[in-house]
């Protein structure tokens, strides 16, 4: 195996890479090479060191010490991008493209074909549909990139790096936001850059993904390289095992019966509003229901209606019995009733404040003593919060930018929680964040709903939403397509609903 | 126990190893305050610090204002045309109740409720269409601006409203009268400088001026009625310009289309000058007095001196303008520390 492997000399190798961030390291002597034509899966928990790695050998960072190697032979890599001319491009995970523009214009961006001073519009037109063509990529030159669904982006990004005769494609997490039928095209595609020889990294959170598409596999864990492997000795748990340095066989916390007698909290009867068309739904006490279906089915939508972030249009909510359906945020808030948002750096948190005033804005109205923030419950508040949700911070003064994304995340938690719903609705709960992170929400999931609090997990993670609910209601366009219980919550039955190969007839 | 009172104790030590952002705009003044000082004796003389402490308390009253606006991440450009409008109305309205209401302070009260009421309502015209019309906040005011100019214009047809000789007497008093050895601008000044500084940094609506400005949706996710905290601030925003107003107004007793000409631009210089980030999500009253103060000392320190021209106020103040943002750039440290 590995004899065969290392036959092909790598294209890029770091060795001993280490670097510092003013006082702190985060990375510790770490080596990694890439070959021609090989899938290199990088993984770790968040705050592992990927992002370094991977911004040293683009050449964002400069390592501290350590040598990048490029065929072999040292080279200082120049910063901020130019390392694209020595073929290594890095594809951010915010995707880098001029929305308003065009794929064409995209693609040429910096490089533009010119004649006699113009732009030669047919001739780049005419080379970026070939590049289309050999990628399969169903979109015209001419198609504004606003208009694009995300992995199209994604695979512009592609398009644009392989124009540039990219030799090295180191790609942050490319799959995180794409459904798994839009994952499936982008493997396809992957696997055609391999054949033409290009090396890529990868990297993902999505085990199942890493075994399934890379060649080889590094972990690092805290800054330390443990080991780089073919992935056909690793399977998805050693993967785990390796990133965290400890046993994850219980992932997902045992599972406590649901009480099916339960009142029932929340009742939803032919909701309609922006996509959304006629759901209905309930939710028991204690229960924890499952929202699964592909990106844009609706299941954000029909949480976003009924907490009062987006108007309705018609239908009938019944909160605790009391009728519900036209409550402002506060309201909806003041009632029990939460929302824990997807999109924690647009929408959950304020990246440029401290955690404190990020965690009681939600439940701002309960810190008011005399018309005053009361700062010293808010102190004590963030004391307990990261205690609770185990937020790790080097000091509660950084701005919460600076956090990794699954202290950003259990912050966002810590801050919903923290006006006691009775009801909380958590929308992709685990988006971007490593293994023991996702454990401890798991776990923190159950014990809310062993304490009588209802949990709606909004997931396009079926492993998630398998794992951790009791109900699963799927989603397709808008409408309810089915709600699975006991048996039937499984990847199979989900699927079907989802991509509307099934349907059950409600009511 | 010990861990919390290092804590303090580390928090304290922060706070003391200079902050220059904080700190800047004080420092400026004092410099300002030396130059005046060396350049004519006189600069400090007790006459001299009053007016100064009077003249910057129109500009800082409206800058107290501007601050909430442009913390929620908005702009008023209205302000100066408002505070003619509201002269001019404020002036027609006490004239015309002479014959009923006598020249007594009934008929000057009266007059301070419509100005306070014109103020709340120019301010809720400029909120409304921001929030519920949904169109940018500079273009809005850019409007209203205009609209509130001309109406003084055509109240004044073109040339000067004048205050009542009889109700100038009773009204004089409180631009030029004193109490405890300040005039009663100053205390105004003062009060709304206190209530301004209350209100955004220790009441949970503050706190919601700073998160709407940081990130609207975050806000909005977070249970904020954005659309409303913004309406207030602009309703806050023509409070302090009729607070404003009813001050000016019986320093000349009169109103036309000059009234507030370029009040709008002093009050967000105040602003910026004194820390508040300009795309919002971040605001110091204690600046913005500063950032007033300093405005009107520059002008002042011209008068004082032949070294520099006085018609060249304007560009003293739009170089200390520049300097000042220039400097409170946090990225300084960064950009030389080299990438990233």
């Amino acid at each position: 195996m590995s004899m065969e492997v290392s036959a092909s000399a790598a294209i890029i190798e770091a060795v001993n890479i280490s670097k510092s961030f003013g006082p702190i390291p985060v990375l510790f002597s770490v080596s990694m090479d890439v070959r021609p034509g090989e899938v290199h899966a990088l993984i770790g928990e968040n705050g592992a060191g990927k992002s370094t790695l991977m911004k040293i050998l683009s050449g964002f960072h400069d390592p501290t010490s350590g040598q990048i190697r490029l065929d072999g032979k040292r080279t200082p890599l120049p910063p901020n991008g130019a390392a694209e001319h020595l073929g290594i491009v890095l594809i951010h995970q915010e995707l880098n493209l001029a929305e308003q523009m065009t794929v064409e214009e995209n693609v040429f961006l910096g490089r533009e074909i010119r004649t006699n001073g113009f732009l030669d519009r047919a001739a780049m037109r005419a080379e970026v549909q070939k590049y289309l063509d050999e990628i399969g990529l169903d979109i015209l030159p001419t198609d504004r990139i606003s208009k694009l669904t995300i992995a199209q982006k994604q695979m512009v990004e592609i398009v644009k790096a392989v124009s540039r005769n990219a030799r090295i494609l180191i790609m942050d997490e490319p799959t995180a936001v794409l459904t798994e039928e839009e994952t499936e095209v982008f493997f396809r595609q992957v696997k055609k850059l391999k054949e033409s020889g290009v090396g890529i990294v990868f990297v993902s959170h999505k085990l199942n993904e890493v075994k399934e598409i890379a060649d080889r596999v590094t972990i690092l864990r805290d800054g330390q390289w443990i080991d780089t492997r073919s992935s056909q000795d690793l399977t998805p748990d050693t993967m785990a095992q390796m990133m965290v340095g400890r046993e994850l066989s219980d992932l997902y916390p045992p599972m406590h019966e649901a009480d099916v007698d339960a009142d029932v909290v929340l009742e939803v009867k032919n909701l309609r509003a922006q996509g959304v068309d006629n759901v209905s739904f309930g939710l028991r006490k204690g229960e924890i229901l499952g929202f699964s279906g592909l990106i844009g089915s609706g299941r954000t939508a029909v949480f976003e209606a009924i907490c009062g972030l987006s108007p309705i249009e018609s239908g009938e909510i019944r909160l605790f019995g009391q009728d519900a359906s036209n409550l402002s945020v506060a309201e909806a808030r003041d009632a029990g009733l939460a929302y824990l948002t997807k999109d924690r750096k647009e929408k959950g948190l304020l990246l440029d404040k401290q955690m404190r005033p990020n965690l009681t804005l939600f439940a701002l109205p309960k810190f008011v003593r005399n018309l005053s923030i009361d700062r010293k419950a808010e102190e004590n508040a963030l004391t307990r919060a990261i205690r609770r949700f185990d937020v790790r911070a080097r000091d509660s003064s950084i701005t919460v930018g600076k956090l990794s994304g699954g202290n950003q995340q259990k912050l966002l938690l810590a801050k919903v929680m923290e006006c006691e719903p009775k009801i909380v609705i958590i929308d992709e709960p685990t988006r971007g964040i490593d293994v023991g992170t996702k454990q401890q929400i798991y776990h923190f999931i159950a014990a809310l709903a062993a304490e009588g609090v209802s949990v709606v997990v909004i997931s396009s993670e079926m492993p998630e939403i398998i794992g951790t609910c009791h109900r699963v209601v799927v989603m397709r366009e808008g409408h309810i397509t089915g709600i699975l219980t006991g048996d039937h919550i499984n990847e199979n039955e989900i699927m079907r609903y989802a991509a509307g190969l099934k349907r059950e007839e409600l009511h | 126990m010990t861990t919390a009172s290092e804590d303090t104790a580390a928090k304290t030590a922060k706070k003391f190893s200079v902050d220059f952002k904080t700190l800047g705009p004080a420092i400026a003044l004092l410099l300002l305050c030396i130059i005046g000082f060396m350049l004519n004796p006189a600069f400090v003389s007790e006459g001299n610090l009053t007016n100064l402490l009077t003249r910057s308390a129109f500009i800082g009253i409206i800058a107290v204002g501007a601050t909430f606006v442009i913390t929620a991440g908005g702009i008023d450009l209205s302000v100066g045309s408002m505070a003619a409008a509201i002269s001019g109305v404020m002036i027609i309205v006490m004239n015309n109740a002479i014959e009923t209401m006598g020249s007594g302070v009934p008929t000057v009260l009266l007059g301070c409720g419509i100005a306070i009421l014109l103020g709340i309502g120019a301010g809720w015209i400029n909120g409304a269409l921001t929030t519920k019309g949904k169109i940018e906040a500079f273009i809005v005011t850019l409007g209203t601006m205009g609209i509130y100019r001309s109406l003084v214009t055509y109240f004044a047809d073109g040339g000067t409203l004048s205050l009542n000789f009889d109700i100038r007497g009773t009204y004089r008093p409180v631009y030029y009268d004193s109490f405890l050895g300040l005039p009663f601008p100053v205390w105004v000044f003062i009060g709304v400088a206190i209530c301004g500084w209350l209100l955004l940094n220790r009441t949970a609506f503050g706190r919601y001026c700073t998160a709407i400005g940081s990130n609207e949706a975050v806000a909005k996710y977070s249970a904020i009625n954005v659309d409303r905290v913004k309406t207030l601030t602009y309703i806050i925003q023509g409070l302090c310009v009729s607070f404003a107003t009813i001050i000016y107004v019986p320093r000349l007793g009169s109103a036309s289309a000059s009234t507030g000409v370029l009040w709008e631009l002093e009050a967000i210089a105040a602003v910026i000058i004194g820390g508040t980030v300009l795309k919002g999500g971040y605001g110091r009253i204690g600046g913005t007095i500063l950032g007033a103060l300093i405005l009107t000392t520059i002008g002042n320190i011209l008068n004082f001196t032949d070294v520099i021209s006085n018609y060249l106020n304007g560009t003293m103040q739009g170089l200390i303008i520049i300097v000042a943002v220039l400097l409170q750039r946090s990225d300084w440290k960064v950009s030389k520390s080299g990438k990233s």
